[in-house]
């Protein structure tokens, strides 16, 4: 499972550039956004909590689709399913490998970029716990959708169509944990919840990821 | 006699064509009196006056929507544990049908919604709720079509329409924690202090059991084009083959 993990951080960090993309994406995504507002100062600061958080979901979003794909093209993944590892554990570490290099960067770079849309400092903490709680739960689900879709030639608009609605509770209560820091309201509710469904999908979408692996494997 | 004999697509043919009319009869019957009589016999609503009539459409078209999702998940169950080919189609062919309910519920809601909130659109959880199963309907249609193979496709199709369902109910509680709600409580339900009263409550009764059996009516058509549209494909390959 660890050279997995290795194997898959390494991939990710050296072939071709795809680490930085999501990084990047959040980037563009967050600096675009008072564009298309306007510079209003106060505007912005009201809605920054939401612009990060949908930023790092699109981001998410945008990088799914190579959790599967690589090893399915070269036909590695079907070594995995015939190795003694079990195919969850495998579901398990490639979504693993997905936060280690998509979410916690994103959670990094959150800060910055939200001295850029004027977030109040006491947003800061409950802005960072809310990324780092909830991202994970983006790529657990994400590596559901990579699944589903990993066979099919044009998955990349399905695989969206098909998670963002399941993103849905994650991104409430992760917009909303952030919204109350950045207000100076109680925050834990709904950063509790959040870890609810992290815990939750990290638990249980592996499972559906292999079964849905089993069947384009067949 | 069990019902698993209708898991046979013969047997599910023959029954499905002798049934098939007195459902699709009984449900055109009862929509049009549900309507009418809604529509024309009854007095209008103190506060909301004729507005209240859009409930004959609405509530049965809400229902419906979220209990097509019921069955689909059902039927995908009855697929993933035993087999039946029958079960599959018929959550296939539920889909676009559970879809247009839902969207029927969320454009009456809107239409009604203008004149008495003052506007077409609210956050509402359960507006936003209807809203996200209504996504849900449009990426489990659009996996049927993606994959190629039909045993794979109605495998993925069921995984999707377990998890989807667990995350549906999730959505639908997170909702209410993130906004209040405009929407009024529910009108028919046995425990309620405030239900409908009696002159409203019958013609929607009516309405209800006929939009339950127009759903039963297009889902059997349905079905019975799926099933022959898979005896066409396999027909098409046998032919290749010799």
């Amino acid at each position: 499972m660890i050279e997995l993990l290795v194997r898959d951080l390494r991939l990710a960090i050296r072939a071709g550039g795809g680490f930085g993309l999501g990084l990047a994406f959040f980037l563009i995504a967050t600096i675009l956004m008072p564009f298309g507002i306007g510079p209003e100062t106060g505007m912005i600061t009201i809605i920054a909590p939401g612009i990060l958080w949908i930023g790092a979901l699109l981001a998410c979003l945008l990088s799914l689709d190579r959790i599967f794909a690589l090893d399915w093209e070269d036909g590695s993944l079907e070594l995995l399913a015939t190795s003694p590892l079990p195919l969850e554990a495998v579901a398990g570490v490639k979504a693993l490998a997905h936060w280690l290099t998509t979410g916690l960067p994103l959670v990094a770079a959150a800060p910055v970029l939200a001295v850029l849309l004027n977030l109040p400092p006491q947003g800061f903490p409950w802005l960072l716990a809310s990324l780092a709680v909830g991202t994970p739960a983006l790529s657990a689900i994400g590596t559901f959708g990579a699944a589903l879709t990993v066979g099919l030639k044009r998955g990349g608009l399905l695989l969206s169509l098909l998670v963002v609605p399941l993103y849905v509770p994650t991104l409430l209560f992760g917009a909303e944990a952030a919204r109350r820091g950045a207000e100076g309201l109680d925050a834990a509710t709904p950063l509790v919840l959040l870890a609810g469904i992290t815990f939750a999908t990290a638990a249980t979408m592996p499972f559906a990821a292999a079964a849905a692996l089993r069947v384009n494997l067949r | 006699m069990s019902i698993w004999e209708y898991a046979n697509p013969r047997k599910f043919m023959t029954t499905s064509q002798a049934v098939l009319p007195w459902v699709a009869g009984l449900a055109a019957v009862l929509v049009i009196t549900g309507l009418i009589w809604g529509f024309f016999f009854t007095p209008d609503d103190f506060r909301m006056g004729s507005t209240v009539k859009v409930i004959y459409i609405h509530v049965p078209a809400a229902i419906m929507g979220s209990g097509t999702w019921f069955m689909m998940l059902i039927t995908s169950l009855v697929w993933l544990i035993r087999r039946h080919h029958v079960s599959a189609l018929a959550a296939k062919a539920a889909a676009p049908v559970g879809m247009v309910f839902t969207l029927i519920g969320l454009i009456t809601g809107a239409i009604w919604g203008q004149p008495m909130w003052g506007t077409w659109w609210e956050w509402d959880p359960r507006l936003t709720a209807f809203l996200i199963l209504f996504l849900f309907y449009l990426g489990y249609m659009a996996l049927w079509e993606a994959v190629e193979n039909p045993d794979a496709a109605a495998d993925l199709t069921s995984v999707l329409c377990l998890v989807g369902t667990v995350f549906a109910v999730i959505s639908r509680y997170a909702l209410i924690f993130w906004n209040q709600g405009l929407h009024q409580g529910a009108s028919l339900s046995m425990d309620a202090e405030q239900n409908v009263a009696d002159v409203f409550a019958y013609p929607l009764w009516t309405c209800i059991i006929g939009f339950l059996f127009l759903f039963v009516a297009l889902v059997l058509y349905r079905t019975r084009t799926e099933i022959r549209a898979r005896r066409l494909r396999a027909l098409i390959q046998r032919e290749r083959m010799a």
